[in-house]
Order: C-alpha cells, then structure tokens, then sequence
C-alpha cells in the first residue's frame, strides 16, 4: 500500500506526462506483481467489488470523531471528495502496516456477506493503521474511481516502456475480459487471455482544419468530399472470425456496441473498415446528445438500445482480404468499400455518402446545410491520397460550419466539483427580453484558470443572493455563446434550449446593454425550422 | 459596555480611541504585524511590535511615525492598557491585549500555535472576549509537525537536484519565505528573489538570527540555482523567468495544498501543506486556553467556525472584515518590486 500511495503521490506532483510515465515505470519496476495487476485493473476502471455503502464510511467517520453532521457536510463541500475528506478527518494513526495493496483488497472482499458490526471493526481498524494519502486511497478502493489523470494510453505507454512489448499489443490486452483475482502480471501483459494478432487496428489518419479558401486547393474533380460526421470516430477489425472495435483513443470499445457485433458473420476475414460510430435511425443521423447516452457504460439497458440506436457510417478500408491497402489511392480504397459494404442491407452500416459537386462555389452552399443532417461540416480528400498515420498536412481537410454565437450575460453562479471545487466555474447567462433578463444557457467551459480567478472574483464580490450553493450575481459580465443548434422547448422559460452551448469568450469590450435579444434567437430558430 | 466595536474603518476601541488593524487611514493604529491585509499606509501614528517597526517602514514608507513595545510590555492610552503577547504567525506578530477596568480584550490578528523556529512562539492570553481569525477553521485542517514536512520538502529537493531539476518554492516574501531560509538552510544554498532579499536585510538588521542566502542577480547562473533552492513570491510565479531555468519544478507552501483539489487547480509541479496560520485543533486549544466568554470569528469560514463554537457553549459571533486578502495585497506589493526586478534580469537576454 505504502508504495502506490507513493505512486499516486508521484503522479500528482507533476503535470508532464513524461513525469508520469517514469512514475509509473519506476512503480512496475519495483512493485509486487500482484499489486501491479490491481494498479491496472483501478487505472482502467476495474473496481473491486463494494463491500461497504459509502453512507456508512461516513457515518462511523462521523461517530469515531464526533464530528456533527453540518461540520461534515461543509468540510466536504470544501475538499470536494467524500474520500478524502473522510482521511483528513479522522486523527492521525496509532499503527502502522505494511500490508500489501492486493491483500487490502483482498480483505475486502472477504467482508462481503459479513455483519455491519464485523465490517466496522475491519474499518476502523484500517483508518487508525494508515497514514492520510493510504486512508484516502483505501476508502477510494471501497467507494470510488481513481481519477487521478491516468489515461489508458499513459498507462500502457509505460506498461510498454517497462517490459519492452509492443503498446498496442498492452492495450489490446489490458481492455480485454480478464479477473484481477486470478490473472498474473506476466499473463495480462502478454495477452494469454486475448489473441492480440487479431486485433491490430491501423492508426487514424488525420485531417488539419481547412483555413484558407477551398478554392486553393485546386480543381474539385480532384477532391472527394463527404460529410463530417460528429460522433466516435473508429475502426472496425475482423480477423479469424474475430470482431473488434476500436476508438479513436485507442480503446477496444467492442463490448458497448452490440448493432454491430452481426459484422462478424457477415464481413469477411481480413478487413479493417474507417468510419463513425452515431446515433442513427432509418438511416438518418441523429444528434451527438443521444449518441452520448449510450457512451462510457458498462451495461447497456434495452431501453438504451431503443432510445438511443447506433450505427457505424463507413469512410475508409484499410485492411482488404488481408492485405494492407493505406498505400493504394483513396479512389482504388472507395471503389473496393463500395462493393463490399453497398451490398450490405443491413441499416446499422452505411456507406458514408461522398457528395458530388461541380464547383468549390456549390459545395460551400450545400456546406451551409450541413447542420440540418446532424454533420458538422465537409471533409475534403484528395482522391490520389493514402491513408496517412496521423496527422499529415494537404491531404485531408476539415471544413466545419461555425458555430452559432449569442452575447449574453452571466446572472448565476454555481462552484465546480473536483478541481474546481472551490471556484465559481458553473454559470448561468440571459439575454435580454423587453426589460427583462431570461436565462438561456448554463456553460462551464471555454475559460482559462486565469479568467476562472477573475470571475471568481467578481461572483464573491459581486453576489446578491444565495439560493443553496447558487449566487445570483449582478448582471454586468458579458460572453459570447458558441452553440451548435437552437430548438424549441417547453421546459425551458425563454421557450427555447441551445444545443451544446459553450463560452466562446469573455467580451470584456461589451456591456450588459449590448448583449442579444430573445427576439434575435426567435429569429434564428424559425430560419433553422 | 464592550472594549471593541467593529465599525466600517475597522476593529475600534472606543474607551482608547484607536483602531486595531484599520483598512482605512485613522489617527492611532494598533499593529498586530506587517502582512498588509492588517497594516495600511496613510495613520498618522502606528504602535506595533519592535520587529514589525523595519518591516512596515520598509515595505510602506520611511516616513511612519511608529512607536514600538516589546512582548509583554504596555502603554496606557485614554486610560486603556495596550500590552502585546506573541502570536506565532511571522516574525514581530503580536497578539493585542486591552485591559480597561478590568474588562480583558484580545484580538489576535494571524496565529498560529506551532513552534515555526523563527518566529516567537505563540501565548495564550486569559481574557474575557478573544478575536480570532478562521482562516483553516474546518476540521479536516490538521497540520503535520513542522519537521516532517521539511523533511517530505527536502527529499523533494534533492531528488530534483539528482534529476537535473530545479526546485523553486514559491513563498510570501514576508513570513513564509524566512520560515523556510531558517529551516531548510544547511544543505544546498538557497537563492532568494530580490523582494525576499530586501526584507531578510532588514530582518538581519534587527537582531534576528537569519540563514544566509544569496540575493538572485542578473549574473546567478542557471546551472547554480539548478544545484540549490530557489525561493520567489508567489507573484512570479507564472513568470517566464522561471519557465527560462533548467528544467524548473515549483512546489508551494500553504496550508491549502493540504487539500488535493487545491493542489491540483494550483498548477504546481508539488504542494506542501505548511501554513502560518492555525489549523483546527490549533484554534480550538487557542481559544480554550484564553477562557474568553465570546468569540469574535473574522476572515476564513467564519460561519462554520463560530457556529461550531456557539454549539460548544462558547459564545460566537463571526465578523465581517477586510482580513484575510493578503495573497491579493502581497501580490501587488510584490508585482512593484518584480517589476523592477524585470527590467534587470530581462535585458541581460542580450548578454
């Protein structure tokens, strides 16, 4: 336990990923095999099992330091963790132990089906033997996620970087089924539980956002432009009657996406296809809000797959009768994609469209209409292209629409969770309406931590009431709003919702008597229906 | 009737006719000591701390007309008794102790309860009303001791002096940076920013035992600072001289890195949990030990704290005030004085 805690304490003390990675590197050099299994399984979101409700942590934490409830609950308002706050609490240890990370765990799993009385004891125990950084990762390992700014790829970077394997084959294997209990390091690095040959994806090619005028790209006979779609970008691997399917962050997001698991019976071996992951219906794309829905779960509910139906819009093949094919044209890879997936019937897999213009001029009007299909813009691929690792400038070119823009102004404000937990980082803005102010969005991006000071300091010196943890605050600071769409709503007073709206910039040339009018976004929404 | 009131000038005593601490220019001001959230430029007359004397002359103006006591020492003013007791927080802090017919006021200004090695250590005073600051007043602000964070802040120095890094710690000028000089000296040679220089002369000058260091010049190599610690005010944190060092790594020292979501959104490279002011058992072993009957609670979470207290049997009142917004004020007296600091070490770019 001793050393992750120092591990984790490595990992916090920098803010470079080469920093981490050494960390980590210098904890699986050194580190007890089992406990490495277990680091891994908690960096990837492996919990053990919860032996204990986190509302009893808190309640014998209350007890043993007769702390009142109130002082409690503002306490964690101020470290915002229930963990942590929990191991600042309680008083220093008595005892010490070097009990192992996998034997804690262990020991807490052995508390399942135990009686409440027999489980307290176990943790009282625990906290009055562990030092503060211990006691927050034991009650971490009972009640949280290890969010410690870990990404899986960090993770396998220094996995590889360690035992001298290739990442991907690591990253294939560390996202594939495997039982931390039973499983040794040596075999999880090594993928005994997953055959990694299989599931080798290519890496993206990239595309530069386009900056200049299209027409400087030359002739447009030249170009294949298509839709740019806003979703999951991925790749889709079959291989030995295997099917695997990749994101962009490189993780294997196979398991999440049953639509498109009858691919492996229908595509043949030896195939690795480039597209979207999107929420889609009768062949429609739906918003990237109901695409989220079904993101980042464990389990998907039926109801899930009803609401929120996905589909795999297909750009590229990489992979074809096993041979590699980035080196051939994009026009060869097209006419081969065309054929093998337009004979497809199936409405979870869609060749993505290539748009047929004669002129730049056409093109960017059609451009204007993107948003009504859910794209967010062109692409543009040069037709002799190949299929770059990366990013490659000249190629491939994104051409996004811009994003709709409103000034409005900030009247509440809400404190952040997490690192943000003592800074006023949530806000809410209007826009005017006669005399009156409507709110209109809620945003928390977009701002520097420099800024986030500023108005932090303005909200405090500012606020003029106090609704729970909600300031209402002098209606003075002006932003301008980027959003992607605008649609009617009941719930919403001003009679309308901004879809993903976001704090473009702080306007501080503006006044609050300059901001938009409701009757400016009226406007907008009817030209959008 | 009470020996203090809060008024919108600050905290008064009416039966004395002076302010302690006053945010705006009054004709008598009482002086706890020399952050400048508690000492202003603009009173006619100043009573403060023999140690604080320099200090405030030095960081507002010659030209103060200051008068000093030594611990434990008083003066009568319109018939009040003016004593001073120390308060632990930086060096010539001094807790302000009024006594009029027999009626007891202590207004403690900053403090802390832990021995820092530099600055006299704090004494509880008995007094039937106490004004207390409340700056970590939350229970999970426990303190370690003093020598075990030093130890956590030297191995990180010398593992950064094996990595080729350097180590810049990033302190108040006055209070925290001569808490560290007295007690990480010894070792490697530290190396302090011009506005820490200049105060640690005037220290020097009034009979405190300070380490040496070495002012930070044009001329200091990187390769030296490299090899030593390097201490600067939190104003230059961001500052591109220190993003110009080899391989720089910054650690701050304050009681709120005690705190991970604090450390985190510092972008600091570490966090040392070392504060000057009183953590929860510190305040309430203080309070306590005064056996005040009420409590008057100021900057910090003053409503938790007090409500606490109230709950506890001890009459509480928390207090609005001007205190406690010391980073801001010391950043601007800083930001002065990097300024000119600047203009030196920027040009020598063409050396």
């Amino acid at each position: 336990m001793k050393k992750f805690a120092k591990l984790i304490q490595k990992l916090e003390q920098s803010n470079k990923t080469n920093d981490k990675i050494a960390a980590l590197v210098d904890y699986f050099n050194y580190a007890d095999d089992k406990d490495k299994v277990w680091v891994i399984a908690l960096f990837t979101g492996k919990k053990p099992k919860r032996p204990i409700k986190s509302a009893l942590l808190k309640y014998w934490a209350i007890d043993i330091t007769q702390t009142p409830e109130w002082l409690f609950s503002e306490s964690y308002s101020n470290v915002g963790d229930l963990s942590e706050t929990i191991a600042l609490l309680l008083p220093p240890a008595e005892n010490t132990s070097d009990l192992q990370l996998h034997k804690w765990i262990e020991e807490l799993h052995d508390l399942e089906g135990k009686d409440d009385e027999t489980k307290k004891n176990f943790i009282l125990n625990a906290w009055n033997t562990l030092e503060t950084q211990e006691r927050f990762i034991f009650n971490k390992l009972i009640s949280g996620n290890f969010r410690i700014g870990v990404s899986n790829k960090m993770l396998v970077n220094a996995l590889a970087k360690q035992s001298s394997l290739d990442s991907a084959q690591i990253m294939h294997s560390i996202m594939g089924k495997w039982n931390p209990y039973e499983i040794t390091f040596t075999e999880l690095i090594n993928g005994v539980h997953v055959n990694t040959d299989n599931s080798w994806p290519y890496p993206f090619c990239l595309a530069y956002a386009l900056e200049q005028e299209p027409e400087k790209l030359g002739d447009i006979s030249e170009w294949q432009a298509e839709w740019k779609w806003d979703g999951i970008r991925g790749q889709i691997v079959k291989r030995n009657g295997e099917l695997f399917i990749w994101s962009r962050g490189e993780e294997l997001v196979t398991e999440q996406f049953p639509e498109l698991h009858f691919l492996v019976d229908v595509l043949p071996d030896g195939v690795v296809l480039d597209g979207e992951i999107l929420a889609v219906q009768d062949k429609q794309v739906l918003s990237f809000s109901t695409l989220q829905q079904r993101l980042n779960r464990k389990t998907i509910s039926k109801k899930q797959l009803e609401d929120a139906p996905i589909g795999f819009f297909v750009y590229d093949i990489l992979e074809f009768e096993t041979n590699d094919f980035r080196a051939q044209p994009l026009s060869e890879r097209r006419n081969i994609l065309e054929k093998l997936i337009g004979g497809l019937e199936e409405s979870a897999v869609i060749l993505s469209p290539v748009i047929n213009c004669k002129t730049w001029e056409e093109l960017a009007e059609l451009r204007q209409t993107s948003r009504s299909i859910n794209s967010e813009g062109i692409m543009l691929k040069k037709l002799s292209s190949h299929y770059h690792s990366g990013r490659k400038r000249g190629d491939w070119w994104k051409w996004k629409v811009n994003p709709y823009t409103v000034d409005a102004v900030m009247i509440y404000a809400q404190k952040g969770s997490g690192r943000r937990a003592n800074f006023f980082t949530d806000y809410t803005f209007a826009v005017r309406d006669g005399e009156n102010l409507v709110t209109i969005a809620k945003a928390y991006s977009g701002l520097t931590d420099k800024e986030i000071k500023e108005v932090n300091s303005f909200v405090t010196k500012n606020s003029i009431e106090k609704f729970g943890p909600v300031r209402t605050v002098k209606p003075e600071l002006v932003f301008e709003i980027a959003f992607e769409g605008i649609a009617e709503s009941k719930r919403h007073k001003a009679g309308l919702a901004l879809r993903f709206p976001r704090i473009l910039r702080w306007r501080k040339d503006k006044k609050a008597a300059e901001i938009n009018t409701l009757e400016d976004l009226r406007q907008l929404l009817e030209s959008t229906i | 009737m009470a020996l203090i009131e809060f008024t919108k000038r600050g905290i008064y005593c009416k039966q004395g006719d002076f302010y302690v601490d006053p945010w705006w220019p009054v004709d008598y001001a009482v002086t706890t000591h020399g952050h400048s959230d508690h000492v202003r430029f603009g009173n006619k007359h100043y009573l403060c701390h023999t140690l604080t004397k320099p200090i405030i002359k030095r960081r507002i103006s010659e030209d103060l007309d200051v008068e000093t006591l030594n611990y434990g020492e008083s003066i009568v003013r319109n018939g009040v008794n003016i004593s001073f007791f120390p308060a632990g927080h930086i060096i010539g802090s001094a807790q302000v102790r009024l006594e009029y017919k027999g009626e007891i006021c202590v207004i403690s200004g900053d403090y802390k309860t832990e021995d820092d090695g530099i600055s006299d250590v704090f004494e509880p005073v008995k007094c039937h009303s106490f004004v207390s600051e409340s700056t970590f007043g939350l229970p999970v602000y426990n303190w370690q001791k003093q020598n075990i964070v030093f130890d956590k802040m030297q191995n990180w120095i010398s593992d950064n002096i094996a990595e080729q890094k350097t180590s810049v710690l990033i302190a108040y000028s006055l209070g925290k940076a001569q808490r560290l000089i007295k007690n990480l000296a010894g070792n490697v040679p530290i190396y302090v920013h011009n506005s820490i220089a200049n105060l640690n002369e005037v220290i020097i000058n009034a009979g405190v035992n300070l380490p040496e260091t070495i002012r930070i010049t044009p001329e200091t190599s990187k390769d030296e600072l490299q090899k030593g610690i390097v201490i600067v005010p939190p104003a230059m944190r961001d500052s591109r001289w220190i993003k110009n060092l080899s391989h720089p790594v910054t650690g701050i020292c304050s009681g709120w890195m005690q705190v991970r979501a604090h450390r985190r959104w510092q972008s600091a490279d570490a966090g040392f949990a070392l504060s000057d002011h009183a953590d929860w058992p510190g305040l309430m072993d203080a309070i306590t030990a005064t056996g005040a009957e009420k409590v008057y609670v100021t900057h910090g979470f003053t409503a938790a704290f007090s409500r606490f207290l109230n709950d506890e049997g001890i009459e509480s009142e928390e207090v609005m005030t001007k205190f406690g917004q010391e980073d801001d004020e010391e950043n601007k007296v800083d930001l002065a004085e990097v300024d000119n600091q600047h203009s030196e070490t920027n040009n020598p770019k063409s050396e």
